[in-house]
């Protein structure tokens, strides 16, 4: 008797993997896209090194 | 692996990603996207268009957050009414521990990136509703006192708040008279359900008006709600969030929605039964449109140039 590779459970997670993936994929874009706006806003202001003696 | 370690059981009940996100709640979701969108463009302050998609998008995301720890706390009652039996824990095909991870997570999720990408209050706030929703609603009040859905309504009524709030990083009367009109129209609106879902509630336990109250009293509580809602509607229009545009919706849906709670008023158990809770039931599909329009009035006088007479 062979082993049916390919079960319907496998497509199924692998459906869930991929949305999975797509979803932390869109979320980094996201974060880029925020992150870009945030720092070329006006309010942003870089962070001032205190001196040090 | 082994042909040993094959377990058919294991594999049928496992979830689809549609399962994970049904626990999410997404019509309800899409009402808190919304109230959300329309507070945050009500706002006298502009937002960024990504500032304003991402800090939304984690207002639904805390929304689902807090839905799916609803689903994990009332699985049981889930399962006895026939509305949420189809829900995913009831149906078998997640687990309630899978929705607890779930709800935690995301709860957390969204509040820390909410934080980020508006402010601190408008974060504070959805973690505040989240804990309203989850614990002072679904794990307190639902199944100790009639009043769960008056008191558990304020949940449902923070989105537009927290828009607002995104948008100026601050609160203002304009942003509570919209969670007012959310909290005094859940009431009527639930009950009217609860009227024609009569066994429903019965069945699983939870203290609704209908069950410790009676029908009769439920009729009047949704007549008084009405009756306030109806000022409360009206009277927004003449503050800075409203204006012609909303003042005539206002009026003609209120006026609608006064003649359907006097209906039900008017009306008694033989009679509803007679006619399979018509009444109840539109009055119930008017409540949707209701919101819908009272916020999108709120959204089309926001759109418009402020050039109306005693609204300019």
């Amino acid at each position: 008797m062979s082993i049916k590779a390919e079960h319907e459970i496998h497509q199924r997670r692998k459906g869930r993997n991929v949305g999975v993936g797509l979803m932390l994929a869109a979320f980094v874009v996201l974060v880029l896209a925020l992150t870009f706006v945030k720092i070329t806003g006006g309010a942003f202001e870089l962070p001032r090194i205190e001196e040090t003696q | 692996m082994t042909d040993a370690s094959y377990q058919p059981q294991t594999f049928e009940a496992e979830a689809s990603l549609g399962d994970y996100f049904a626990l999410l709640k997404p019509r309800v979701m899409s009402l808190v996207v919304f109230t959300a969108l329309v507070g945050l463009l009500a706002a006298p302050i502009s937002v960024h268009p990504v500032i304003a998609f991402a800090s939304i998008l984690f207002v639904a995301i805390g929304a689902g957050a807090s839905g799916a720890l609803n689903m994990w706390w009332d699985a049981d009652i889930d399962a006895v009414m026939k509305r949420t039996a189809k829900r995913p824990i009831p149906a078998g095909k997640v687990t309630p521990d899978e929705a607890k991870v779930l709800g935690v997570a995301l709860s957390g999720m969204s509040v820390m990136m909410l934080a980020l990408s508006a402010n601190l209050l408008a974060a504070g706030l959805l973690a505040f509703t989240i804990f309203f929703y989850a614990v002072v609603y679904s794990m307190w009040l639902k199944r100790s006192t009639p009043q769960n859905i008056v008191i558990g309504g304020a949940a449902g009524a923070f989105p537009p708040v927290i828009g607002w709030v995104i948008a100026t990083g601050s609160m203002s009367i304009e942003a509570w008279l919209m969670f007012a009109l959310i909290f005094m129209w859940t009431p009527p609106h639930f009950w009217a359900l609860a009227l024609f879902m009569k066994s429903d509630y019965d069945d699983a336990g939870v203290p609704m008006l209908t069950v410790t109250h009676g029908r009769k009293s439920t009729r009047v509580h949704i007549l008084a709600y009405t009756v306030l809602l109806f000022a409360l509607a009206v009277g927004t229009a003449f503050t800075s969030i409203g204006g012609p545009v909303y003042l005539t919706v206002a009026v003609v849906l209120n006026l609608l929605f006064l003649k359907g709670a006097f209906d039900i008023w008017r009306r008694n158990e033989v009679q509803a039964e007679a006619d399979g809770y018509a009444v109840e039931k539109s009055f119930f599909k008017l409540s949707l449109l209701y919101l819908f329009l009272h916020f999108g009035a709120i959204l089309v006088e926001a759109m418009l140039p402020a050039a109306w007479g005693i609204w300019a």
